[in-house]
């Protein structure tokens, strides 16, 4: 056939080695492919895929916390939480400083609530205390303006702590207290920066100069204001208080040749005494001053946590280790139990009712079978919230169903059936709006089920069940096994129909977790819960990958 | 399927036991989509059939839950946002969907498998979870598209139920033209391409006019998926996002009105027109593959 030598490689027309030329034809057939495959997978991936990511990263993620409250935080770290006595005073005060930031930016609250989910009492300890700790700063602020007025005016701040022309400006902690600021801001702030810490004043007054800087940023950056001229937050004067007692404050100040030296040096003298931050959260709250508080804090303080986890399996995180709750906080394991349970018990209800009309379909001629087919199809195509609001209706004590029963006799006028708000109507109304998934994957394996063995099977001297039970029925196990899995994957997560029919006993995991994002506002149990789901359903979905195939789900 | 006349006595009460049952099962089915229709002119603000309707009294039956939908400003303000909506999202699973159906029915496509998995997965994970997950990742693209880029409220909020629909709606769009093309004869496109027609020619002339009904079947998954989405839009949207299911979802939930049962009717309509649409383009699609009508 060939008259070319055997040996040279065989050439495309364009002289190429013909190997090449395939390969290279073979490879830009795979780019076009993937071309026309990219957008819609790039669609898929941002407007779905990352959101389920996000969604995975919010049942670990905890920086509420740490982001809140950094610097006590870190100091709490020092705390051996097992100790039976309260945590050193450094604890207290960073808190007062941090929890006074965060109160000024209403970021208190929100903290309070993440670390209610831990432990009741929580949510009102904060938010008490952010009311409260102005009080304490008022005070210290009538000591200052006592010894020299001149503390009682907003310039004579502004001039210690900014970096006037030609001062060194403290970088570090201008950059770590707009950090501090820009993620304790609910929007993105849109003024701008007019103040920056002068280095010298943050030698010699570390934590005025920290708390005048976070000052700083939030007025001009967030509320848009000149710093000059706004008076600052109380907790400044008593953080002055402590600059000007700390140990060493006196050496410091003979070398500080920056403004306002003398009105400094006043302070210095005039024996003040260290504020007593334990005792000013005492006085807010007793509370404060209980360990228990303080290991909470301690125990969720971390930027990563498995405590929703373990929230969502009835646990929780304590300082020494994984616990079960309390006997009256476990209802989720028996929920997700519930679900699965119920779940079945509709998928059985589909099973039983589905087989006889998928076999009826399967085996009635063309023309009649599609006349039927129209029945299962019309509910298949009607809209869900259309169906539930028809169970919804004749449900009711007062309802379709309910009427036809005394009509018949069956039940008595006055001791009508309670057919909604419970599992009844869940079951039966997911029954009903979940058929179709069974029948369809049925018929449609059925149909591909030779009559004439069955034929064989009965003259062969089989009896009608013999030959059903040992013929066809093992046959048909594909179908059952896809409708099956189907159901159970679309039951295990509805939401809307067991809102609507189910009440308090008929609801599904699915109804707590959109209870958890829209009314408790948890909404890291609401992620790691559907976390879990979300696990359950692409184990279930990988089993039905691996029997069906999903290239071969068909629809209608 | 038949009764044989050697049929004995045991075997014809089973064979009319068996109608009976799959009757009853087909009542089951068939009824509640039923039971709304009447229901839905009922005179009375009742749930229920009352005695005059029972009676066949024509006082028992008026139209006025129908006027309510149609007067009715909430219900009229979802209806329009449930019809900006659906389209929009159909279109843009359909015209993207459509694309990768033709990439991926193309004989070497690399990780054909992972790519259709993840294809699909919108349709597999349940609404709940996707709709946690868009709750969170959308509102922050809200706020972004909001803060930093300065986009009306109005418009992101519209944008984000939109491009969420879509992609719940995709898997379908997905599904009925993969399917729709493994009959497509390639050969066809070849022998355009030997006539000299470009591939876009190609596309538009050859290959669309054939795999039309896979797409349009498609497409109507796509649109009810939208049209009949609840969870979703619940979770993602604000409150002018609201579409009819949802302003459904309410009046069951909270002040039950029988307004519901008219549009639910409506919506029956609806479907049974979809329904059909559905069926005639299969039938057709089959007939241009050579099989009998299914």
């Amino acid at each position: 056939m060939s008259d070319t030598a055997t040996n040279a490689p065989v050439l495309a027309a364009d002289g190429t080695p013909l190997k090449r030329s395939l390969s290279r034809a073979l490879r830009v057939q795979k780019m076009r492919a993937l071309a026309l495959i990219a957008p819609l997978l790039i669609f898929v991936l941002i407007s779905f895929i990352l959101p389920i990511g996000d969604m995975l990263f919010r049942s670990v993620e905890n920086q509420i916390v740490e982001n809140t409250l950094p610097y006590t935080v870190e100091e709490l770290g020092k705390w051996d939480g097992a100790s039976d006595e309260l945590p050193p005073e450094p604890v207290f005060r960073d808190m007062y400083f941090d929890l006074f930031l965060a109160a000024e930016m209403k970021r208190h609250t929100r903290l309070g609530s993440r670390l209610n989910y831990e432990a009741s009492g929580m949510s009102s300890l904060f938010r008490q205390a952010g009311r409260k700790l102005d009080d304490p700063g008022k005070d210290a602020q009538d000591t200052l303006e006592e010894i020299d007025p001149r503390w009682g005016e907003r310039e004579t701040y502004y001039e210690i702590f900014n970096a006037a022309e030609g001062v060194a400006v403290d970088d570090a902690l201008l950059s770590a207290q707009e950090k501090r600021i820009r993620w304790l801001a609910d929007e993105p702030p849109t003024g701008e920066m007019n103040f920056a810490p002068s280095a010298e004043a943050s030698a010699l007054l570390p934590l005025a100069a920290r708390v005048y800087t976070s000052f700083g940023v939030i007025t001009g950056l967030v509320d848009n204001k000149v710093v000059e001229k706004t008076k600052p937050m109380e907790s400044l004067y008593l953080a002055l208080v402590q600059d000007v007692t700390r140990p060493g404050f006196v050496d410091d100040l003979a070398a500080y040749n920056g403004p306002q030296k003398d009105a400094l040096a006043a302070l210095a003298t005039a024996g003040l005494t260290a504020p007593n931050y334990t005792q000013i959260f005492e006085e807010v709250d007793r509370n404060w001053a209980k360990v228990e508080t303080w290991r909470i804090i301690q125990t969720h303080s971390g930027p990563y946590t498995s405590g929703y986890f373990l929230n969502a399996i009835d646990m929780q995180k304590t300082p020494e280790g994984a616990a079960v709750q309390p006997e009256n906080k476990r209802v989720l394991i028996q929920l997700f139990i519930r679900t699965i349970i119920m779940s079945l018990t509709i998928m059985g209800a589909c099973i039983l009712l589905g087989y006889p009309v998928a076999w009826l379909l399967a085996n009635l001629p063309m023309r009649q079978a599609n006349l039927l087919m129209m029945l299962v199809l019309l509910p298949f195509w009607t809209s869900l919230l259309v169906r539930t609001s028809a169970w919804k209706v004749m449900l009711q004590q007062n309802g379709v169903v309910n009427d036809v029963l005394v009509w018949i006799g069956l039940v008595a006028d006055n001791d009508r059936l309670v057919l909604i708000n419970n599992q009844i109507g869940t079951i039966t109304a997911m029954t009903h709006i979940l058929l179709p998934f069974m029948i369809l994957p049925m018929y449609s394996v059925m149909q591909t089920i030779n009559p004439s063995y069955l034929r064989a099977a009965k003259s062969l001297g089989a009896t009608n069940w013999t030959a059903f039970w040992r013929v066809y029925f093992p046959q048909s196990i594909p179908g059952i096994g896809a409708g099956s899995i189907l159901v159970f994957i679309l039951s295990i997560g509805y939401y809307i129909t067991p809102e609507i029919v189910g009440g308090t006993k008929g609801v599904f995991i699915s109804n707590r977790i959109a209870y958890h994002i829209s009314s408790s506002l948890n909404w890291g149990l609401a992620a790691a819960l559907g976390t879990i789901l979300l696990v359950v359903v692409l184990a279930l979905y990988w089993c039905y990958d691996k029997i069906v195939g999903i290239d071969n789900v068909k629809l209608g | 399927m038949s009764l044989p006349i050697y049929a004995t006595f045991g075997q014809r009460v089973w064979y009319y036991a068996f109608r009976v049952i799959c009757a009853l099962i087909f009542i089951f089915l068939i009824t509640p989509i039923l039971v709304v229709i009447p229901l839905s002119f009922n005179a009375e603000n009742f749930f229920t059939f009352t005695p005059k309707m029972l009676s066949f009294d024509p006082e028992g039956y008026s139209l006025k839950h129908y006027r309510d939908f149609f007067t009715n400003n909430e219900w009229q303000r979802s209806f329009k946002n449930s019809l900006i909506i659906a389209p929009i999202a159909t279109i843009l699973s359909v015209s993207l969907g459509t694309l990768a159906a033709i990439g991926l029915s193309q004989s070497h496509v690399p990780f054909r498998r992972g790519i259709m998995a993840i294809l699909i997965s919108p349709m597999i994970v349940p609404l709940i979870i996707s709709a946690t997950g868009m709750f969170f990742f959308y509102s922050k693209i809200g706020n972004f598209m909001e803060g930093s880029l300065g986009l009306d409220k109005n418009f992101v909020g519209y944008l984000k139920v939109i491009l969420a629909h879509a992609v719940l709606g995709i898997p379908f769009v997905i599904i009925t033209v993969t399917a729709t093309l493994v009959g497509f004869d390639r050969s066809l496109t070849r022998a355009a391409a030997n006539m000299g027609a470009n591939p876009v020619t190609t596309f538009f002339r050859v290959q669309m006019p054939l795999i039309l009904p896979g797409v349009i079947s498609g497409g109507l998954f796509a649109f009810i998926t939208s049209f009949d989405e609840v969870v979703v839009v619940l979770f993602v949207g604000s409150a002018s996002q609201k579409t009819l299911p949802w302003q459904m979802f309410i009046g069951l939930r909270e002040q039950v009105s029988p307004t519901i049962l008219a549009v639910a009717t409506i919506l029956v309509g609806v479907s049974i027109l979809l329904l059909t649409t559905v069926e005639l383009l299969r039938r057709r699609s089959e007939r241009l593959r050579g099989m009998s009508p299914g």
